[in-house]
Protein backbone atom coordinates (compact mmCIF):
# COMPACT_ATOMS: atom_id res chain seq x y z
CA UNK A 1 0.00 0.00 0.00
CA UNK A 2 1.31 3.41 -0.61
CA UNK A 3 2.87 5.07 2.31
CA UNK A 4 0.43 8.41 2.15
CA UNK A 5 -2.53 6.51 2.06
CA UNK A 6 -1.88 4.01 4.90
CA UNK A 7 -0.26 7.19 6.73
CA UNK A 8 -3.81 8.55 6.89
CA UNK A 9 -5.61 5.55 7.51
CA UNK A 10 -3.14 4.81 10.97
CA UNK A 11 -4.10 8.17 11.83
CA UNK A 12 -7.92 8.04 11.12
CA UNK A 13 -8.18 5.13 13.04
CA UNK A 14 -6.19 6.12 16.14
CA UNK A 15 -7.79 9.23 16.13
CA UNK A 16 -11.35 8.08 15.78
CA UNK A 17 -10.71 5.66 18.51
CA UNK A 18 -9.72 8.08 21.00
CA UNK A 19 -12.42 10.09 20.53
CA UNK A 20 -15.08 7.68 20.82
CA UNK A 21 -13.15 6.22 23.93
CA UNK A 22 -12.96 10.02 25.59
CA UNK A 23 -16.36 10.26 24.91
CA UNK A 24 -17.64 7.59 26.46
CA UNK A 25 -15.40 8.21 29.69
CA UNK A 26 -16.51 11.87 29.88
CA UNK A 27 -20.59 10.36 29.85
CA UNK A 28 -19.34 8.96 32.94
CA UNK A 29 -17.69 11.08 34.40
CA UNK A 30 -18.82 14.10 33.56
CA UNK A 31 -22.40 13.69 36.24
CA UNK A 32 -20.11 13.00 39.08
CA UNK A 33 -17.56 16.04 38.41
CA UNK A 34 -20.91 18.21 37.96
CA UNK A 35 -21.94 17.17 41.24
CA UNK A 36 -18.58 17.54 43.41
CA UNK A 37 -18.35 21.46 41.48
CA UNK A 38 -22.48 21.91 43.01
CA UNK A 39 -21.77 20.20 46.34
CA UNK A 40 -18.89 22.71 46.73
CA UNK A 41 -20.62 25.46 45.84
CA UNK A 42 -23.41 24.72 48.13
CA UNK A 43 -21.21 24.25 51.38
CA UNK A 44 -19.67 27.53 50.12
CA UNK A 45 -22.71 29.56 50.20
CA UNK A 46 -23.94 27.61 53.36
CA UNK A 47 -20.40 29.24 54.96
CA UNK A 48 -20.81 32.64 54.20
CA UNK A 49 -24.15 32.72 54.33
CA UNK A 50 -26.57 33.14 57.91
CA UNK A 51 -28.77 30.24 58.41
CA UNK A 52 -31.39 29.87 56.12
CA UNK A 53 -34.07 27.36 55.00
CA UNK A 54 -33.39 27.26 51.19
CA UNK A 55 -31.70 29.43 48.62
CA UNK A 56 -32.87 31.59 45.25
CA UNK A 57 -30.57 31.67 42.54
CA UNK A 58 -30.70 35.10 40.39
CA UNK A 59 -28.88 35.61 37.03
CA UNK A 60 -27.41 39.50 36.67
CA UNK A 61 -25.32 39.79 33.69
CA UNK A 62 -22.40 37.69 34.49
CA UNK A 63 -22.46 37.61 38.21
CA UNK A 64 -25.05 34.79 40.07
CA UNK A 65 -26.46 35.74 43.36
CA UNK A 66 -27.12 32.85 45.62
CA UNK A 67 -29.95 34.41 47.90
CA UNK A 68 -30.92 33.04 51.47
CA UNK A 69 -34.26 32.67 52.67
CA UNK A 70 -36.17 31.78 55.57
CA UNK A 71 -39.58 30.15 55.20
CA UNK A 72 -42.37 32.60 55.23
CA UNK A 73 -40.36 35.20 55.28
CA UNK A 74 -40.49 37.54 52.57
CA UNK A 75 -36.30 39.50 53.28
CA UNK A 76 -33.99 37.60 52.26
CA UNK A 77 -30.95 36.67 55.64
CA UNK A 78 -28.18 37.45 53.05
CA UNK A 79 -27.03 37.75 49.44
CA UNK A 80 -23.92 35.58 48.39
CA UNK A 81 -22.20 36.00 44.88
CA UNK A 82 -18.73 34.85 43.36
CA UNK A 83 -15.84 37.61 43.84
CA UNK A 84 -12.97 37.34 41.53
CA UNK A 85 -9.72 39.25 40.89
CA UNK A 86 -6.03 38.79 40.82
CA UNK A 87 -4.13 38.05 44.05
CA UNK A 88 -0.55 38.14 44.17
CA UNK A 89 0.20 35.34 41.71
CA UNK A 90 -2.75 34.55 39.61
CA UNK A 91 -6.52 34.45 40.10
CA UNK A 92 -8.03 34.20 43.63
CA UNK A 93 -12.15 33.37 43.58
CA UNK A 94 -14.27 33.89 46.35
CA UNK A 95 -17.39 33.15 47.69
CA UNK A 96 -18.65 36.36 49.45
CA UNK A 97 -21.94 36.50 51.68
CA UNK A 98 -23.04 40.12 52.82
CA UNK A 99 -26.62 40.94 54.29
CA UNK A 100 -29.15 42.01 51.90
CA UNK A 101 -28.41 46.07 52.30
CA UNK A 102 -24.83 45.04 50.70
CA UNK A 103 -23.19 46.68 53.98
CA UNK A 104 -22.46 43.84 56.31
CA UNK A 105 -20.40 41.09 55.49
CA UNK A 106 -21.44 37.52 57.01
CA UNK A 107 -18.68 36.05 55.65
CA UNK A 108 -16.21 34.81 52.51
CA UNK A 109 -14.60 31.99 51.47
CA UNK A 110 -11.70 31.62 49.41
CA UNK A 111 -12.22 29.25 46.87
CA UNK A 112 -9.61 29.23 44.68
CA UNK A 113 -5.76 30.63 44.78
CA UNK A 114 -2.48 30.08 44.00
CA UNK A 115 -0.90 32.42 46.76
CA UNK A 116 2.49 31.25 47.64
CA UNK A 117 2.34 28.56 49.61
CA UNK A 118 3.31 28.91 53.42
CA UNK A 119 3.12 32.73 52.91
CA UNK A 120 -0.41 34.29 50.51
CA UNK A 121 -1.85 30.78 50.82
CA UNK A 122 -2.82 31.53 54.82
CA UNK A 123 -6.05 33.49 52.77
CA UNK A 124 -7.57 29.94 52.32
CA UNK A 125 -5.88 28.02 55.21
CA UNK A 126 -3.01 29.12 57.53
CA UNK A 127 -1.72 25.52 59.20
CA UNK A 128 0.59 27.64 61.63
CA UNK A 129 -1.97 28.48 63.38
CA UNK A 130 -3.66 25.77 65.23
CA UNK A 131 -6.29 26.85 67.16
CA UNK A 132 -7.89 28.40 64.04
CA UNK A 133 -6.70 28.10 60.86
CA UNK A 134 -9.40 29.52 58.97
CA UNK A 135 -8.72 32.77 60.95
CA UNK A 136 -8.25 35.10 57.98
CA UNK A 137 -10.86 34.58 55.90
CA UNK A 138 -13.15 34.05 59.34
CA UNK A 139 -12.41 37.62 60.86
CA UNK A 140 -14.52 39.22 57.97
CA UNK A 141 -17.64 38.19 59.50
CA UNK A 142 -19.69 41.26 60.39
CA UNK A 143 -16.56 43.82 58.34
CA UNK A 144 -18.95 46.66 57.47
CA UNK A 145 -17.92 47.13 53.66
CA UNK A 146 -18.84 51.26 53.50
CA UNK A 147 -17.01 53.54 52.75
CA UNK A 148 -14.53 50.75 52.13
CA UNK A 149 -12.61 47.64 54.37
CA UNK A 150 -9.12 48.69 55.00
CA UNK A 151 -6.33 46.19 55.83
CA UNK A 152 -4.41 47.01 59.03
CA UNK A 153 -0.78 45.92 59.94
CA UNK A 154 1.25 43.93 63.04
CA UNK A 155 -1.97 45.12 65.15
CA UNK A 156 -5.30 44.12 66.19
CA UNK A 157 -8.38 45.93 64.02
CA UNK A 158 -9.69 48.74 66.08
CA UNK A 159 -12.40 49.87 63.74
CA UNK A 160 -15.46 48.12 62.34
CA UNK A 161 -13.58 48.34 58.78
CA UNK A 162 -10.48 46.75 59.56
CA UNK A 163 -9.13 42.96 59.39
CA UNK A 164 -5.67 42.57 60.21
CA UNK A 165 -3.04 41.33 57.65
CA UNK A 166 -0.77 37.73 57.51
CA UNK A 167 1.94 38.90 58.45
CA UNK A 168 4.45 38.15 55.39
CA UNK A 169 1.89 37.83 52.92
CA UNK A 170 0.57 41.75 53.05
CA UNK A 171 0.56 41.58 49.39
CA UNK A 172 -2.31 38.81 49.59
CA UNK A 173 -3.85 40.44 51.88
CA UNK A 174 -4.76 43.75 50.53
CA UNK A 175 -5.48 41.85 47.02
CA UNK A 176 -8.27 39.66 48.81
CA UNK A 177 -9.52 43.12 50.12
CA UNK A 178 -9.61 44.85 46.73
CA UNK A 179 -11.24 42.73 45.34
CA UNK A 180 -14.09 42.69 47.77
CA UNK A 181 -14.11 46.22 47.75
CA UNK A 182 -14.70 46.58 43.87
CA UNK A 183 -16.78 43.58 43.50
CA UNK A 184 -18.83 44.40 46.64
CA UNK A 185 -19.69 47.74 45.00
CA UNK A 186 -20.63 46.74 41.77
CA UNK A 187 -22.26 43.78 42.76
CA UNK A 188 -24.95 46.34 45.16
CA UNK A 189 -25.71 48.20 41.91
CA UNK A 190 -26.39 44.68 39.81
CA UNK A 191 -28.16 43.50 42.61
CA UNK A 192 -30.95 46.64 43.23
CA UNK A 193 -30.58 47.27 39.04
CA UNK A 194 -32.11 44.33 38.68
CA UNK A 195 -34.79 44.11 42.07
CA UNK A 196 -35.70 47.43 40.54
CA UNK A 197 -36.26 45.72 36.91
CA UNK A 198 -37.91 42.67 38.24
CA UNK A 199 -40.00 44.76 40.99
CA UNK A 200 -41.30 47.00 37.78
CA UNK A 201 -41.82 43.70 36.07
CA UNK A 202 -44.18 42.75 38.33
CA UNK A 203 -45.84 44.94 39.19
CA UNK B 1 19.90 -2.42 16.22
CA UNK B 2 21.97 -5.27 17.41
CA UNK B 3 19.42 -7.52 20.19
CA UNK B 4 20.97 -7.99 23.57
CA UNK B 5 19.97 -11.12 25.54
CA UNK B 6 18.36 -8.85 28.70
CA UNK B 7 16.92 -11.05 31.16
CA UNK B 8 13.44 -9.94 31.86
CA UNK B 9 14.36 -8.94 35.38
CA UNK B 10 17.26 -6.64 33.97
CA UNK B 11 14.60 -4.96 31.77
CA UNK B 12 12.21 -4.06 35.01
CA UNK B 13 15.35 -3.27 37.36
CA UNK B 14 17.13 -0.77 34.85
CA UNK B 15 14.10 1.93 35.08
CA UNK B 16 14.09 2.13 39.10
CA UNK B 17 18.18 2.86 39.61
CA UNK B 18 21.41 2.12 36.89
CA UNK B 19 18.71 4.12 34.12
CA UNK B 20 16.58 5.80 36.98
CA UNK B 21 14.58 8.41 34.38
CA UNK B 22 15.11 11.30 37.07
CA UNK B 23 18.15 10.56 38.76
CA UNK B 24 20.21 9.43 35.70
CA UNK B 25 18.49 10.54 32.39
CA UNK B 26 17.13 13.71 34.06
CA UNK B 27 13.91 13.46 32.45
CA UNK B 28 9.75 14.54 33.67
CA UNK B 29 12.01 17.10 35.63
CA UNK B 30 8.93 19.55 35.18
CA UNK B 31 6.05 17.64 37.58
CA UNK B 32 9.12 16.17 39.89
CA UNK B 33 10.31 19.91 40.68
CA UNK B 34 6.15 21.22 40.80
CA UNK B 35 4.23 18.67 43.20
CA UNK B 36 6.36 17.53 45.50
CA UNK B 37 5.42 19.64 48.09
CA UNK B 38 3.96 16.72 49.75
CA UNK B 39 4.60 13.36 49.95
CA UNK B 40 0.38 12.30 48.92
CA UNK B 41 1.14 14.89 45.83
CA UNK B 42 4.17 12.81 44.54
CA UNK B 43 2.12 9.82 45.09
CA UNK B 44 -0.73 10.65 43.08
CA UNK B 45 1.47 12.23 40.66
CA UNK B 46 3.28 9.02 39.95
CA UNK B 47 0.59 6.94 40.13
CA UNK B 48 -1.42 8.58 37.57
CA UNK B 49 1.95 8.78 35.82
CA UNK B 50 2.69 5.29 35.61
CA UNK B 51 -0.84 4.31 34.09
CA UNK B 52 -0.37 6.24 31.14
CA UNK B 53 3.20 5.17 30.70
CA UNK B 54 2.23 1.02 31.28
CA UNK B 55 -1.24 1.65 28.78
CA UNK B 56 0.66 3.76 26.44
CA UNK B 57 3.69 1.18 26.27
CA UNK B 58 1.10 -1.49 25.62
CA UNK B 59 -0.98 -0.57 23.10
CA UNK B 60 2.38 0.97 21.04
CA UNK B 61 4.40 -1.91 21.39
CA UNK B 62 0.89 -3.97 20.20
CA UNK B 63 0.77 -1.60 16.86
CA UNK B 64 4.44 -1.17 16.41
CA UNK B 65 4.24 -2.67 13.17
CA UNK B 66 1.46 -1.18 11.92
CA UNK B 67 2.44 2.23 12.47
CA UNK B 68 4.51 4.17 9.99
CA UNK B 69 7.47 5.55 10.96
CA UNK B 70 6.44 8.99 9.21
CA UNK B 71 3.53 9.79 11.52
CA UNK B 72 4.95 7.65 14.52
CA UNK B 73 5.14 10.71 17.44
CA UNK B 74 2.03 11.85 16.35
CA UNK B 75 0.14 8.64 16.89
CA UNK B 76 2.09 8.53 20.12
CA UNK B 77 1.14 11.68 21.11
CA UNK B 78 -2.34 10.82 20.35
CA UNK B 79 -2.20 7.92 22.27
CA UNK B 80 -0.53 9.16 25.52
CA UNK B 81 -2.95 12.18 25.39
CA UNK B 82 -6.10 10.22 25.27
CA UNK B 83 -5.03 8.05 28.59
CA UNK B 84 -3.99 11.38 30.19
CA UNK B 85 -7.16 12.84 29.71
CA UNK B 86 -9.16 9.56 31.23
CA UNK B 87 -6.61 9.62 34.38
CA UNK B 88 -7.58 13.43 35.04
CA UNK B 89 -10.96 13.10 34.60
CA UNK B 90 -11.18 10.17 36.53
CA UNK B 91 -9.28 11.78 39.23
CA UNK B 92 -11.76 14.62 38.75
CA UNK B 93 -14.53 12.55 39.37
CA UNK B 94 -13.13 10.20 42.14
CA UNK B 95 -10.65 12.16 44.13
CA UNK B 96 -11.22 15.86 43.61
CA UNK B 97 -9.07 16.90 46.54
CA UNK B 98 -6.13 15.25 45.18
CA UNK B 99 -7.43 16.22 41.61
CA UNK B 100 -7.35 19.76 42.86
CA UNK B 101 -4.11 19.84 44.67
CA UNK B 102 -2.12 18.60 41.07
CA UNK B 103 -4.02 21.12 39.50
CA UNK B 104 -2.48 21.39 35.56
CA UNK B 105 0.28 18.87 36.45
CA UNK B 106 -2.09 16.20 35.34
CA UNK B 107 -3.01 17.36 31.82
CA UNK B 108 0.70 18.46 31.63
CA UNK B 109 1.66 14.43 31.79
CA UNK B 110 1.04 14.70 27.75
CA UNK B 111 4.56 16.32 27.73
CA UNK B 112 6.22 14.22 30.01
CA UNK B 113 9.76 13.29 27.74
CA UNK B 114 9.94 10.31 30.06
CA UNK B 115 6.58 8.73 28.47
CA UNK B 116 7.36 9.56 24.90
CA UNK B 117 10.97 8.48 25.64
CA UNK B 118 10.42 5.32 26.50
CA UNK B 119 7.69 4.57 23.35
CA UNK B 120 10.45 5.92 20.92
CA UNK B 121 13.22 4.01 22.56
CA UNK B 122 11.50 1.01 23.64
CA UNK B 123 8.09 0.05 23.36
CA UNK B 124 8.62 0.97 19.65
CA UNK B 125 11.11 -1.57 19.26
CA UNK B 126 10.21 -4.70 21.58
CA UNK B 127 7.19 -6.76 22.34
CA UNK B 128 4.43 -6.31 24.81
CA UNK B 129 6.26 -8.15 27.52
CA UNK B 130 9.07 -6.32 27.73
CA UNK B 131 7.75 -3.10 26.84
CA UNK B 132 5.21 -3.54 30.01
CA UNK B 133 7.95 -4.59 31.95
CA UNK B 134 10.12 -1.58 30.88
CA UNK B 135 7.12 0.76 31.85
CA UNK B 136 6.95 -0.85 35.29
CA UNK B 137 10.16 -0.57 36.45
CA UNK B 138 10.95 3.53 34.81
CA UNK B 139 7.49 4.44 36.54
CA UNK B 140 8.50 2.74 39.88
CA UNK B 141 12.14 4.59 39.46
CA UNK B 142 10.30 7.70 38.62
CA UNK B 143 7.56 7.12 41.55
CA UNK B 144 10.08 6.23 44.11
CA UNK B 145 12.11 9.81 43.81
CA UNK B 146 9.04 11.72 43.74
CA UNK B 147 7.85 10.11 46.89
CA UNK B 148 11.66 10.76 48.37
CA UNK B 149 11.18 14.13 47.30
CA UNK B 150 7.77 14.55 48.45
CA UNK B 151 8.64 13.08 51.58
CA UNK B 152 11.79 15.26 52.78
CA UNK B 153 9.85 18.64 51.32
CA UNK B 154 6.40 17.76 53.62
CA UNK B 155 8.55 16.65 56.87
CA UNK B 156 10.94 19.62 56.38
CA UNK B 157 8.39 22.47 55.48
CA UNK B 158 5.37 21.34 57.29
CA UNK B 159 6.40 19.01 60.03
CA UNK B 160 4.19 16.22 59.01
CA UNK B 161 3.88 13.20 56.18
CA UNK B 162 0.95 12.16 54.25
CA UNK B 163 -0.84 15.01 56.11
CA UNK B 164 -0.01 13.54 59.62
CA UNK B 165 1.99 15.59 61.91
CA UNK B 166 5.44 13.89 62.67
CA UNK B 167 7.51 16.54 64.33
CA UNK B 168 6.47 18.34 67.23
CA UNK B 169 5.98 22.50 68.00
CA UNK B 170 9.65 22.27 68.81
CA UNK B 171 10.37 22.50 64.83
CA UNK B 172 10.13 25.43 63.18
CA UNK B 173 8.99 24.13 59.72
CA UNK B 174 11.41 25.84 57.05
CA UNK B 175 8.73 27.36 54.54
CA UNK B 176 11.52 27.04 51.66
CA UNK B 177 11.19 23.55 51.55
CA UNK B 178 7.47 23.62 50.05
CA UNK B 179 8.38 26.48 47.91
CA UNK B 180 10.18 26.41 44.13
CA UNK B 181 13.14 26.89 45.61
CA UNK B 182 13.09 23.54 47.92
CA UNK B 183 12.27 21.45 45.07
CA UNK B 184 15.73 22.28 43.49
CA UNK B 185 17.38 22.25 46.60
CA UNK B 186 16.50 18.73 47.39
CA UNK B 187 16.84 17.26 43.86
CA UNK B 188 20.17 18.55 43.73
CA UNK B 189 21.17 16.64 46.67
CA UNK B 190 19.51 13.83 45.77
CA UNK B 191 21.17 13.28 42.56
CA UNK B 192 24.46 14.57 43.75
CA UNK B 193 23.79 11.47 46.36
CA UNK B 194 22.46 9.36 43.68
CA UNK B 195 26.17 10.12 41.69
CA UNK B 196 27.88 9.63 44.37
CA UNK B 197 27.35 6.31 45.72
CA UNK B 198 27.43 4.88 41.84
CA UNK B 199 30.69 6.51 41.69
CA UNK B 200 31.75 4.46 44.69
CA UNK B 201 29.80 1.43 43.54
CA UNK B 202 31.92 2.11 40.28
CA UNK B 203 29.10 2.88 38.04
CA UNK B 204 29.18 5.84 35.51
Amino acid sequence: MNTSVRMIIVLTVIAVLAGGILSTWDGITRPKIAQHRLEELKAAIAEVLPAYDYYDQVEAGETTFYIGRRNNVEAPVGIAFKAEGSGFQGKITMMVGLKPDFETLTGIKVLEQIETPGLGNKISVDPSNKENPYWFAEQFRGVQTAPEITVVKNRKPTKNTEIEAISGATISSRAVVRILNETIRKAKQLYLINRNRDGNRNG
Amino acid sequence: MAKKNVSLSAEFLKGIWNENPILRSLLGLCPTLAVTNSAINGLAMGLATIFVLVSSSILISLFRKRIPHQVRIASYVVVIATFVTLADRYMAAYYPVISKALGPYVPLIVVNCIILGRQEAFSSKNGVGRSILDALGMGTGFIMVLLVLGSVREILGSASLFNFTILGDWFHPWMIMILPPGAFLTLGLLIGLANWYNEKRGIV
